[in-house]
């Protein structure tokens, strides 16, 4: 099952090597991995992606905590929560599909952030599957390049 | 009060911290260092290998029950030594390494003696540091061995670099020390110790499953009187020898893979079996699925990912062995209407069961005249040294031929690298166990295998005045890997035969300490005694039984109850 933690850390060097470190060393995997620093500086927020039935994220989980330099460890999937990705797409976008590509881009309210003769960069922003989505649609049209961030996400303010 | 040099506040820190002996080697990036040291009234001993330093600390640290501190210099010096941090971190062993590192200003650039410690060490040490600015530099140091003594200990690395070692600085005042992130937790959640207590009670065949987490957490008093007050028979793990008396009839001994038939059956037939500082390793076990299978599982830890990560546990209790065997105790002390002479009556059938078990596969072996069988070798050094000398071992046949036949009665007393299983450990450990305790008598156990990995530290203990013995069981093979080959290679000796090795007596001769050899049974207490009785380092050549197997065993990956017997 797909499980997203979201990991406080100190923000020092070397410290996102332990955490990936920990992950490759045990065997665990890392469908994505985004980090970046909150509102205090000496505190990195790390988002995870991984995949495991209960006891191997209850390991990941425990493992992350041991870890000196982590601060606190949440699997954010147990309850309701955002995640976004951030996709950026260089698409080809030559006279004959120009305007399918911005149709398209249109539906998924993403963005032109880069316009050439021959292509667009194209930005979108949502849900991982959102964002497999448009990917799968503009497949055929004709994709150059592809960089996606990883997700971020955050769990809801309970709703009481 | 003025400013120091960096290396006057490492060696302040280490006074702070009560170290008095340290073992290491040095080098370029170490000899600001070093040159304190030589005044500083703390003794180091020099090694002939980093490897020697860190296990000589490590066994330092594993008979005090104090942080073992070793010191290398960069690159091949820090690089030498991760074999001993590893065998520290799978044994849980406090140990503090210092590294020289190449000056700040270098890093990164390949400069001579220049290797990662920190990323090489990450994965073996339970934490470790590169100090990269002088202001950082006492405060790292105090944090290394709060995090090495604390919690589950381990080895903790910090590296050096020589611009900041050189650097004067101020030395701070020792505060507490408050990390945000690492707070242990020692005490036990009294409804988990109460749950506990509750399925112990009505149990019918309870059994008390003890690890190196006992020896670790100081609680064997606790252990042996949880056992005795309800009659619970023990059984403990090659790192929890000591833990419980080993002579106590109330003792199984060793389970797992060359545990005894009783142990393991016991276990496999309990229907409550209490973990204490174990954490279900796969040599304990054997497969999973058959491991306890009726059993409900109390497993006391002080590690979080300890529990559940081998077998699903039902009643966890997060703490230190100490803290939650003593609340356990004094929830028994408090129970209402608990009669507890009714529930060791209530034992009684399931001990007799056990008994039954030891008489039909007692731990044993057969002598065969004037061949020299190794448990022959163990048995009469237990005999000699009363079961209390101070006993390091290397790893292989040798090592569980000791585990099953010296009969440890208290804690600290027993030193072996059981996690990662390290051969030249037993040596250097012994070394270093000696230093801690100069009047004890210290006994390296070793193959003759083993003993040429780190054979190279008799001169360490002659040039320290450190009367260890060695007693080597000799048998020109690799002889676990040999006895694998025999049972399930068809006896195809690949790469386990010692064609060639020294003659011992006279390499012992060679380096100024005293050679002993048995080739007979009858020459075996009359060569031990000798050695006892010699103020020198003294090496015990034993010529063993060539092809004498580890019995019982259970083939990897079987349950524990599929022993092979003899």
């Amino acid at each position: 099952m797909k499980h997203t933690l979201s990991v406080l850390l100190q923000n020092k060097p070397g410290v996102l090597s332990r955490v990936t470190g920990l992950f490759s060393g045990r065997g665990f995997n890392i469908e994505s991995l985004s980090v970046a620093e909150t509102l205090d500086e000496s505190v990195s927020s790390l988002t995870l992606v991984t995949r495991g039935d209960d006891a191997i994220v209850e390991q990941i989980t425990k493992q992350l905590h041991k870890l000196i330099d982590v601060i606190k460890v949440t699997d954010i999937s147990e309850g309701e929560f955002v995640e976004r990705e951030m996709v950026l797409i260089r698409v080809k976008a030559e006279s004959n599909t120009r305007a399918e590509v911005l149709r398209v881009i249109d539906i998924f309210r993403g963005k032109v952030v880069d316009v050439s003769p021959k292509s667009y960069i194209v930005e979108v922003t949502g849900s991982t599957t959102k964002i497999k989505a448009i990917i799968d649609i503009l497949k055929p049209i004709g994709i150059k390049e592809i960089v996606r961030t990883g997700t971020v996400a955050m769990a809801r303010a309970s709703k009481s | 009060m003025g400013k120091i040099n960096g290396s006057q506040a490492i060696i302040k820190c280490l006074q702070e911290e009560g170290v008095n002996t340290i073992f290491g080697f040095p080098g370029g990036a170490v000899i600001d260092l070093y040159d304190e040291l030589l005044d500083s009234g703390i003794k180091n001993v020099l090694v002939r290998h980093e490897q020697g330093a860190v296990h000589a600390a490590d066994g330092y640290a594993r008979v005090t029950g104090e942080v073992g501190v070793a010191l290398l210099t960069s690159g091949p010096g820090a690089t030498n030594g991760v074999t001993g941090i590893a065998t520290a971190y799978l044994d849980s062993i406090p140990i503090v390494v210092l590294t020289g590192q190449v000056p700040t200003a270098l890093i990164g650039n390949d400069a001579f003696q220049e290797v990662d410690i920190v990323g090489i060490t990450r994965p073996c040490t339970k934490h470790n540091y590169l100090v990269k600015e002088a202001k950082d530099l006492v405060p790292t140091l105090r944090e290394a061995f709060h995090v090495a003594r604390t919690g589950r200990p381990g080895p903790v690395l910090v590296d050096l670099p020589k611009d900041v070692v050189a650097t004067m600085i101020k030395f701070p005042e020792k505060t507490p020390i408050r990390m945000q992130t690492y707070q242990p937790t020692y005490e036990p959640h009294m409804g988990q110790v109460e749950k506990a207590c509750k399925a112990i009670l009505k149990a019918k065949r309870p059994v008390l499953y003890v690890g190196g987490g006992v020896i670790l957490s100081n609680s064997n008093e606790e252990l042996t009187q949880l056992a005795k007050r309800l009659n619970i028979p023990v059984t403990m793990t090659l790192m929890g020898l000591g833990g419980f008396p080993g002579t106590d009839p109330l003792s199984m001994g060793m389970l797992g893979m060359h545990g005894s038939y009783t142990a393991n059956m016991a276990v496999s037939k309990s229907d409550v079996l209490i973990a204490v500082g174990a954490r279900f390793d796969d040599r304990v076990t054997g497969r999973v699925d058959a491991f306890a299978p009726n059993a409900k599982i109390i497993h006391i830890d002080i590690d979080p990912t300890s529990i559940s990560k081998n077998v699903k546990v039902d009643i966890p209790i997060v703490a230190d062995c100490k803290h939650a065997l003593t609340a356990m105790n004094s929830w028994l002390d408090q129970a209402k209407d608990l009669n507890e002479d009714e529930i060791k009556t209530k034992h009684e059938p399931w001990l007799a069961n056990i008994n039954e078990w030891t008489e039909k596969h007692p731990m044993g072996y057969t002598n065969e005249g004037e061949t020299i069988k190794p448990q022959f070798v163990i048995e009469t050094l237990s005999k000699l040294t009363a079961g209390d000398a101070i006993i390091t071992t290397e790893v292989g046949q040798h090592q569980m031929w000791t585990a099953q036949f010296y009969k440890f009665n208290r804690p600290r007393r027993w030193v072996t690298s059981g996690g990662l299983g390290t051969m030249g450990y037993g040596m250097p450990a012994a070394i270093g166990a000696k230093m801690a305790f100069p009047n004890e008598t210290v006994i390296d156990v070793a193959g003759d295998g083993s003993i040429q990995m780190c054979i190279q530290e008799l001169a360490t203990a002659k040039q320290y005045g450190c009367p260890i013995k060695i007693a080597i069981l000799n048998n020109n093979y690799l002889g676990m890997v040999r006895q694998w080959q025999e049972l399930f290679y068809d006896k195809r000796y690949s790469g386990t035969i010692m064609e060639v090795t020294p003659d011992f007596v006279k390499l012992a001769e060679a380096y100024g300490a005293v050679g002993l050899r048995a080739t007979k049974t009858s020459e075996v207490e009359g060569v031990i005694k000798k050695a006892l009785a010699t103020d020198n380092t003294v090496i015990m050549d034993f010529t063993i039984a060539r092809e004498e197997g580890v019995f019982p065993m259970v083939p990897a990956g079987k349950a524990t109850t599929e022993m092979l017997l003899v």
